[in-house]
């Protein structure tokens, strides 16, 4: 069983891992470092007489700090690709059906539950925003990644309106409390920067995690259907 | 019977636990600890990926 659950994660975290690069390279990558010239004061949008052209010359690839990226993405994939192998081995176990198909409903679970949930109040950041301390933002994180996930896994597994009732309960609850906010406004970049930022990488993580759901029940399967070959020959 | 079901239960239960405390521990490490060497690698992921980073 730990062979099939870290095999079949190792493979789903790298693939998806690698491919989530690749898409933040292009699409997430240029808007953080467009945000980053204002961020360290190359660039200014306000004050009198201050029209900023929006396409400056960008830093272009740069091997260390894009090679740190893809390690880290895959890293972080992984880690999620074995927590998500975990419950999927645990429902297996109730009679559900794990593959990569019924893989898409658990990317997309997923998502919600570790990247819009969390994301719906303490919306992506541009580096440059101001925002509350990061302690409290970590923990309200942790926090609102737990519940939402355990909600989702009541809505889908739990039986009754009791249940379903508590799940959306729990859905509300951290947004009804409130994310740590910052005192103050300071972020010097564009608001037009900050608003593509947040829905670039709220449209990767959803191609992630739809991504890592088929690739981790494609994977579960596919390790099971080894062993079971192996057994018999 | 009862037996042979619980044994199975926890077949999967326990390595579902460490295999889960290992990925929450995966990207704690990666996504979270502030340690400078770490955050300075992993800054531009933290920030596409939605965590909180500074």
């Amino acid at each position: 069983m730990y062979t099939r659950l870290l095999v079949s994660a190792l493979f789903a975290g790298a693939a998806t891992g690698l491919l989530v690069a690749l898409l933040q390279f292009v699409f997430v990558q240029p808007v953080l470092l467009h945000a980053e010239l204002y961020e360290s004061g190359t660039l200014v949008h306000f004050g009198p007489d201050r029209a900023t052209k929006a396409h400056p010359d960008l830093p272009g690839f740069e091997p260390v700090r894009d090679g740190l990226s893809v390690v880290f993405t895959m890293l972080i994939y992984t880690g999620y690709a074995l927590i998500m192998l975990a419950s999927m081995s645990l429902a297996e176990e109730r009679g559900t059906t794990i593959n990569g198909r019924t893989g898409i409903l658990w990317g997309i679970a997923g998502f919600v539950a570790f990247h819009l949930a969390p994301g719906f109040s303490l919306a992506p950041e541009v580096p440059g925003v101001a925002a509350a301390d990061v302690t409290l933002r970590q923990i309200w994180w942790f926090s609102t990644v737990t519940v939402s996930a355990v909600a989702l896994w009541l809505i889908a597994f739990g039986n009754g309106w009791m249940m379903w009732s508590v799940a959306v309960l729990l859905l509300l609850a951290p947004h009804l409390i409130g994310a740590p906010e910052a005192d103050v406004f300071s972020g010097p970049v564009p608001t037009e920067l900050g608003a593509l930022f947040a829905a670039r990488a709220l449209g990767v993580g959803l191609a992630a995690w739809v991504m890592l759901g088929c690739f981790a029940g494609y994977f579960w399967q596919r390790e099971a259907a080894q062993a079971n070959t192996a057994a018999h020959t | 019977m009862t037996t042979r079901t619980q044994t199975r239960s926890a077949a999967r239960i326990v390595p579902a636990f460490f295999v889960a405390a290992l990925g929450i521990a995966l990207i704690t490490l990666t996504g979270h600890v502030q340690a400078a060497a770490l955050h300075e690698a992993a800054h531009d992921v933290r920030h596409a990926t939605g965590f909180p980073c500074h």
